[in-house]
């Protein structure tokens, strides 16, 4: 039976996880409150984007002189797999779901004979990939210092990876990121960017556009900041994502503590009221022998 | 009189959503307004005054680029930067000045013009504050 000091010091343990872990919680749902927030005021912009986009895309995708970016490079051999994740840990599954599906993409890759490059944003998921794809990663984005996600570091993301596709390094090109649903669940979600993709709504009807200068120009144009506001989406997405993961995590480890401290709880109170039997028992015990 | 639904919108967040009389807007083929009922048109935006008239207050913005879309009764403009134009100092464009001369350095030589296009435009930002 362990003793009345070691379990004290135990439930007293538990009882300071346990308030960093509210304390943590408590932080992530007044950070999940921001990062919900700046996802939602930038929908309008890629709502837009996207609409337009997708009619332009629609009407050039099959000329001959359609943007590299949009038609691709005409070839399906590299791969290049962004995979944007947080920069620190204790959120719950949230890092290790990104992984496993990109790294579920790259091992499909590879066996279809392709060759795959990996650039990670954020530390955590670089960390993951490390040890089994670690040879196949060409660059990092280090967010570590960013306090607040702004469009700046998106376009600046989306425009190396631009003039990487330029230089020939890739021929399509995915990012991964975790999709917010709710604060109980993100969902892993791949989005390919290069060649890009754009999803007309149904039974959006587009209305005809005069384009100036030309469309071509407009598309050519529109295309790097439609990738720039893509990035910035997934970013947003995975920022609420992140904190809404270790809201729930944090709250899952609270309530954990909680039910120890009460556990310990009970053996301790056991043990004090068993000494003190064991004490009476020799008090009374010596006392008749006298 | 009629009107035309405005929406400023950058990545960030939405600027503005008003009820416009006129909208004037600095294309990057030129200048041009457009009020309601102006035929559909999507235009690429260059570094300039971007000025919204509602009833008789008029509303001026700084825009660095972007596009603009006009529909019929709508007219959004999607714009990387827009700068109420009362926060915009001559510090604030000289640091425009800077990140488009930065970016004519290294940029590769069939997007030369645009670039230095870019930087005109942005210099003569500077005459109209």
């Amino acid at each position: 039976m362990p003793n009345l000091k070691d379990l004290k010091t135990r439930i007293d343990s538990v009882k300071s996880t346990r308030k960093i872990t509210k304390a943590m919680q408590m932080v992530a749902a007044a950070k999940l409150r921001r990062a919900q927030e700046s996802a939602e005021a930038g929908r309008p912009y890629a709502d837009r984007m996207n609409a337009v986009m997708a009619n332009l895309a629609s009407g050039a995708s099959g000329a001959d002189n359609a943007p590299k970016l949009l038609a691709g490079s005409g070839e399906n051999q590299v791969h290049l797999l962004i995979v944007a994740t947080a920069e620190r840990g204790l959120c719950g599954g949230f890092n290790s779901s990104i992984a496993k599906l990109a790294r579920a993409k790259a091992a499909e890759l590879t066996s279809s004979g392709k060759t795959v490059k990996i650039l990670t944003i954020g530390k955590k998921g670089r960390e993951q990939l490390k040890r089994d794809l670690g040879d196949k990663m060409v660059d990092h984005v280090d967010l570590s210092e960013v306090k607040k996600i702004g469009y700046s570091h998106a376009s600046q993301i989306a425009s190396d990876i631009v003039s990487k596709f330029n230089l020939g390094e890739f021929d399509v090109a995915t990012i991964f990121y975790n999709k917010f649903q709710s604060v109980m669940s993100q969902i892993p979600t791949e989005l390919q960017l290069i060649p890009a993709k754009f999803e007309l709504d149904e039974g959006q009807d587009a209305p005809f556009y005069e384009y100036e200068p030309g469309e071509v120009e407009v598309l050519a144009d529109l295309l790097p900041r439609a990738l720039s506001t893509q990035v910035f989406t997934a970013l947003l997405e995975n920022g609420a994502s992140e904190q809404g993961a270790r809201m729930s995590a944090m709250d899952n480890a609270t309530r954990n503590a909680g039910d120890m401290i009460d556990k310990l709880t009970i053996v301790y109170n056991r043990s004090r009221q068993a000494a003190i039997t064991n004490e009476l028992i020799e008090i009374i015990s010596g006392a008749e022998a006298l | 009189m009629a009107t035309i639904q405005f929406d400023l919108v950058s990545p960030e967040r939405k600027l503005a959503s008003l009820e416009a009389s006129e909208i004037q807007i600095p294309g990057s083929d030129g200048d041009f307004t457009a009020m309601a009922e102006h035929a559909p048109v999507l235009t690429t935006l260059k570094p300039g005054l971007l000025s919204v008239k509602v009833g008789n207050d008029l509303m001026e913005y700084i825009v660095t680029g972007g596009f603009v879309e006009i529909s019929g009764s709508n007219a959004s403009v999607l714009a990387e930067e827009a700068l109420p134009r009362n926060e915009v100092d001559t510090s604030v464009i000289e640091g425009l000045i800077e990140k488009a001369t930065i970016a004519l350095e290294d940029v590769t030589a069939e997007n030369k013009d645009d670039a230095e296009k870019r930087l005109a435009d942005t210099k003569a930002l500077l005459s109209l504050i």
